[in-house]
């Protein structure tokens, strides 16, 4: 009796069980999994978009293509400075190119669903209004009339 | 006939963490968690330089003028505002319903028009914007309270549709200016 006792005493305490590990990774995967989108394009602008109570979700993402306006990441700040820019799909771009990326976004989508056609402006809450209105004035000659400014969520109210 | 239960030997699964974690960090590393969220507006058609400008007769006292300027100052209707009150001040301008004469005759005439600098921040572009949504749609539910007793998203469409035709959300913006510079 007692050397059995004597025996497991003597012996390492047993390795803890990482048996649920993988699961806790698995769950954390499956929510970015769910959480996130692919990314599209890489952003060579930074934008931390503006927050707003107001705000509607689009239904059909895939209508949806975004310019975006904001000073150049770090990487690129050396070659373009730190004036806000526009960053149409993966290059920079001057605000007369937009005729052109809104031709070449519509021909990519469905003819009969192009009226359904959405441009998301994902501009920095810093950048001065100059350059998105040249954006907006271009939109308009191009006759993209349905925009969305984006926004993040804000909870808090107003002073 | 008895099955003889075994205990199997149990196998290593520490590995499976590992994969787990190759996968996840693949994952954070490829996506981004999108704002798909915003503001939505309709831009006005551009005008065709063929035809001569429509003639507007709209009085004065039906359009609710925002100004902002270079420095984020606002100005509504002549006034200094902050942009806290500017949700308050445009709701008393659309139910106006005539009764004030500096401010709208109905709230289908209403017209917002907004001037802005092009040094003005669009961090204050937008919650100018904002209020003003939340201007309309507060106007809107109440109003969808008021007669039906139900919120605008529990309304059939057609009725939505009512309610919004009764109080359009007119926004015009005007070409900025380029006073402030840069």
């Amino acid at each position: 009796m007692s050397a059995k006792f004597e025996r497991k005493r003597g012996k390492d305490s047993p390795a803890i069980s990482t048996a649920s590990l993988p699961d806790i990774i698995f769950i954390l995967l499956f929510f970015f999994m769910v959480a996130t989108v692919m990314r599209d394009s890489d952003a060579l602008v930074t934008t931390h978009v503006p927050k707003a109570t107001e705000l509607t979700k689009i239904e059909k993402k895939s209508m949806v293509s975004t310019i975006n306006i904001g000073p150049p990441v770090n990487m690129h700040r050396a070659k373009y400075g730190t004036a806000p820019r526009v960053q149409l799909n993966d290059k920079f771009a001057a605000p007369t190119d937009v005729i052109e990326f809104v031709e070449n976004e519509r021909l990519k989508k469905d003819e009969r669903l192009r009226p359904y056609m959405t441009f998301a402006l994902k501009v920095d809450k810093k950048t001065k209004m100059g350059i998105v209105t040249d954006v907006k004035q271009e939109l308009r000659k191009a006759k993209a009339l349905k925009i969305q400014y984006n926004a993040a969520v804000r909870t808090e109210t107003l002073n | 006939m008895k099955t003889k239960r075994r205990s199997g030997g149990e196998f290593n699964a520490s590995s499976m963490a590992d994969i787990a974690f190759l996968l996840l960090i693949f994952f954070l590393m490829v996506t981004t968690i999108d704002t798909d969220k915003g503001i939505m507006r309709k831009l006005p058609p551009w005008p065709d330089p063929t035809q001569p400008p429509p003639e507007s007769h709209i009085k004065k006292r039906d359009i609710f003028e925002i100004r902002v300027n270079a420095r984020d100052q606002l100005l509504v209707e002549g006034e200094y505002t902050t942009i806290g009150e500017l949700k308050e001040k445009t709701k008393e301008f659309i139910l106006n319903n005539g009764k004030n004469p500096k401010l709208s005759i109905s709230p289908d005439k209403a017209v917002v028009s907004i001037k802005n600098d092009r040094g003005t921040s669009y961090n204050i572009y937008l919650q100018v914007q904002n209020e003003l949504t939340a201007a309309y749609n507060e106007i809107r539910e109440n109003e969808a309270m008021r007669k039906h007793g139900m919120t605008m998203e529990d309304l059939p469409k057609s009725v939505q549709k009512e309610i919004n035709s009764k109080y359009p959300m007119k926004i015009s913006e005007a070409e900025p200016e380029n006073i402030g510079g840069k």
